[in-house]
């Protein structure tokens, strides 16, 4: 088991150190239209030096006048002991506009989250113990219906029905325009309100998948030889299910649930976007529109990293939950 | 068995006797017979074929169908209420010089102070001034004698050619003593009862309260104008028309401003427009949008646009997943650690961001929108290979140990026609389910690119950047039929491929029961 981890931390090292590799170079390919754009306005003030001056100070200010390898040595070296430079867009560190507002990313996500486990799993497992029931093919539908639905249109469906017909929330942001004045409570209260329509959306948007899933593995269980053999030996039908085959269901569960935290720190770019809510999506995505390298190389490497460590961790986790595993 | 099957060249199936362990006592079916049977039992798969089936039908040959072109623009013409004068009724006194002479603002000052302090002359730089009043707000200043100026709240402006200060002086003077008539230099004028100054029948000019001012530099009052609009405001009509000298007529619209006591006078404009943002009516199904173009029209085009770029990504995705997979798995060892861990990199990329980035990065470098869309096409079916070459590795992994492998390789059939034509054609299965449910996601990343505007872009028409217009919080709110049919396209076609995927993940799997 310990051989098995060290060896997978080592593969994944490795994997991050290509990744990294890969967006950087991609990055450094591209026009940084950043750049440009800052020497273009510096250089139309009165008595300033020219744009092609400019470009070349301003390079050279940044740490862009290297070539691609030895810049992501640069890059990688400073990254190792924590320093990701200085965002271009927000003018302060890295580090420090990502701590502002990863928590939160956090708090959203994971409130979603959890809505989410509360609402698919009973629905995906009356869906599979009623399997081919009216409400099998309602709870199927409804959750091909959330896969299908795209973010942005459902955002803007919600947006127009809660805040602009019903009033009850805000369109954009995540404080009200009397923030100021309330007292902490109230400030609670505020940016929860806020925060209604963005996780409904999460909610609603990726509830199906987990749905699905918890049918398919419930179906699968509730199909093998033991659970026969449950119904054979006269058990009641709510101990077949919810002593045998849910237990059972619970393996690839664990496996998926505790593979989907490390996620819950990748904010969600796109409904954080569409309701300006201040978390990592929302900034990372204007940093990467603007074209501000440090910040989006920081973010994009953080998201390969978010996806190793759920992978180590469902991969850890089956074999901690399923002892079949262990064996062989 | 000829004789069996056929009597009088027509079969007869109810006199056909077989024995009990004759094939044809049973009805046969093909595997692919049986998974269509299958296919067809499961009631949302069907819908969902349906659902496809009306799609492709909308965006293919709807275009066609449609009268309009994807960017044929609709005008109209329309009625704009354009600022066009402000007119100040006069509260001040406003001084009118002889021609030839100054009257400087000092002097005007001076005339105010000697007023205030009950004077009737002062002094300046030599000269006396004397101020003489000739009526309630009406004085008239001469300088050594000689009329110099006179100051009013009635102007007098001319119609045609500009009057003389004597014949002004002469008409205010007649005004303030609400005489009809006057004489200047030998010549009679007429004063009417409306203001208006009349030399031999004809309107030379006016005497009014009213200060017109044009709402744009540059725009010249046409002469008689401000009568019209003085007479307009005298008898408090609202609206009035106006024909200038060229017999141009005008509708004019009179509003009392509060806050700055004045009115304002708006003229109708006709302009010839964008049909933007037209309700549905009998020749727009669906309205217009923002730019004059059909809305029904753009639907079918944008639909045409988000399914080939679905298709063409979906291709370059299997093509590239079955090449890798199929190697990978079918050679093992250290190629297929290779090429997994390629996988593994892949797989570690985070997609939406980076495409996000290419977007970006194309808009900087203005990229035309027709190669635009073909390197969102490379660029998603690039980062989309991976979990295809996934999948049939795994199955092939456990094909090639089966007997019929080891048969191809007795027979000496060549690796490449080993892997593409004995081991690929067993994950085909697998791959259309895959494939299915892949084409409804990338519809939707697409769509989801296109709306933040770093997809698809105009003049080129797609579901997500027809919905994009939603960024504009009236349009939002205001114009459900620019968005709401979109995003019920959007969601119909990739329901439809989800729910066909899924029926059809039912259909090849043996194990399932029905």
């Amino acid at each position: 088991m310990r051989k098995f981890i060290i060896k997978r931390v080592a593969l994944s090292a490795l994997i991050l150190l290509c990744v990294t590799f890969i967006i950087y170079g991609l990055l450094r390919c591209l026009p940084g239209s950043f750049i440009e754009t800052q020497a273009m306005t510096l250089s139309q003030a009165p008595g300033a030096k020219s744009y092609e001056e400019w470009i070349a100070q301003l390079n050279e200010q940044y740490g862009m006048d290297k070539s691609i390898v030895p810049g992501y040595f640069v890059w990688f070296k400073d990254a190792v002991r924590g320093q990701f430079g200085d965002s271009w867009k927000y003018v302060v560190p890295v580090t420090q506009k990502f701590s502002e507002v990863i928590w939160l990313s956090f708090v959203m996500n994971g409130i979603a989250f959890l809505l989410e486990l509360l609402i698919a799993i009973p629905l995906g497992v009356v869906a599979a113990t009623k399997q081919y029931s009216r409400a099998d093919y309602g709870i199927t539908a409804a959750a091909l219906v959330g896969i299908s639905l795209p973010t942005f249109f459902f955002a803007t469906i919600l947006k127009l029905v809660f805040s602009v017909k019903l009033g009850w929330f805000d369109l954009y942001g995540i404080v009200g325009r009397n923030y100021a004045q309330l007292d902490s409570m109230g400030k609670l209260l505020d940016k929860a309100n806020h925060l209604v329509l963005p996780i409904a959306t999460l909610v609603i948007v990726s509830v199906g998948s987990l749905m699905r899933y918890t049918r398919t593995n419930m179906l699968e269980v509730l199909n093998s030889d033991y659970i026969r053999t449950a119904r054979a030996k006269g058990l009641s039908e709510h101990r077949v299910i919810y002593h045998h085959a849910f237990r059972n269901t619970l393996i690839p569960l664990v496996t998926i649930v505790g593979g989907s935290l490390p996620t819950l720190f990748s904010g969600a770019l796109i409904t954080e976007t569409l309701f300006s809510i201040p978390g990592i999506g929302y900034t990372s995505y204007q940093a990467m529109v603007s074209g501000d390298i440090p910040f989006s190389m920081f973010y994009l490497a953080f998201m390969a990293v978010l996806t190793l460590a759920s992978n180590l961790i469902s991969d850890i986790l089956y074999a901690v939950v399923d002892p079949r595993v262990r064996i062989s | 068995m000829s004789d069996n099957k056929m009597n009088n060249g027509r079969p007869l199936r109810e006199q056909e006797q077989f024995s009990l362990n004759d094939d044809r006592r049973v009805k046969v079916l093909s595997p692919g017979a049986l998974v269509v049977k299958r296919f067809l039992r499961n009631r949302l798969a069907v819908l969902g074929m349906a659902m496809l089936v009306v799609m492709f039908i909308f965006s293919f040959i709807g275009g066609m169908i449609s009268p309009y072109g994807e960017d044929e623009q609709f005008y109209t013409y329309e009625y704009l209420e354009k600022e066009y004068a402000g007119v100040v009724e006069n509260n001040e006194l406003r001084y009118t010089t002889a021609e030839g002479k100054e009257f400087g603002s000092l002097l005007q000052a001076k005339v105010q102070m000697a007023k205030n302090k009950g004077e009737t002359s002062f002094e300046d730089k030599g000269v006396k001034y004397e101020i003489i009043a000739e009526g309630d707000d009406f004085l008239s200043i001469t300088a050594d004698g000689e009329p110099l100026t006179v100051a009013s709240r009635d102007i007098v402006s001319s119609v045609g050619e500009e009057l003389s200060f004597d014949v002004k002086f002469a008409a205010l003077v007649a005004s303030a003593e609400e005489q009809s008539s006057f004489e200047v230099d030998g010549t009679a004028y007429e004063l009417d009862a409306e203001g208006d100054i009349l030399q031999g029948g004809e309107v030379v000019g006016s005497v009014s309260r009213f200060v017109v001012q044009p709402a744009q530099t540059g725009t010249k009052i046409p002469d008689g104008f401000k009568e019209a609009v003085a007479q307009a405001i005298a008898a408090e009509q609202e609206e009035f028309t106006f024909a200038d000298a060229e017999g141009k007529e005008g509708n004019y619209k009179l509003t009392w401003k509060p806050a700055t006591e004045s009115w304002s006078v708006t003229q109708e404009v006709e302009t010839y427009v964008y049909d933007r943002y037209l309700s549905p009516n009998r020749e727009h199904w669906l309205g217009t949008d923002t730019n004059g173009m059909d809305m029904l029209t753009r639907l079918m085009y944008g639909g045409r646009v988000s399914l080939i770029i679905g298709f063409i990504v979906v291709i370059i995705e299997t093509g590239l997943g079955v090449l890798f997979g199929g190697i990978s798995g079918y050679f093992g060892g250290w190629v297929d650690n290779l090429i997994m861990r390629i996988v593994d990199v892949f797989y570690c990329i985070p997609s939406m961001p980076l495409i996000i980035i290419l977007g970006a990065a194309m808009d900087a470098m203005k990229v035309d929108p027709q190669i635009r869309m073909l390197y969102l096409m490379l660029i998603l079916g690039f980062l989309g290979w991976p979990s295809i070459a996934r999948l049939v590795r795994g199955q092939i992994l456990s094909l090639r140990e089966q007997e019929f492998m080891t048969a191809t390789e007795a027979c000496g059939i060549r690796i490449s026609r080993r892997i593409f034509r004995h081991l690929i054609p067993n994950v085909i299965p697998q791959l259309i389910v895959i494939c299915t449910m892949s084409l409804g996601s990338t519809i939707i990343t697409e769509a989801t690119l296109s709306f933040l505007g770093l997809g698809v872009k105009f003049p080129f028409a797609s579901w997500g950047n027809i919905i994009n217009d939603v960024n504009n919080a009236f349009v939002m709110t205001h114009y459900w039929f620019i968005w709401i049919p979109a995003g019920i396209c959007l969601l119909i076609t990739v329901l439809g491929f989800n729910f066909v995927g899924d029926g059809l993940r039912d259909a090849f799997d043996p194990k399932m029961k029905r």
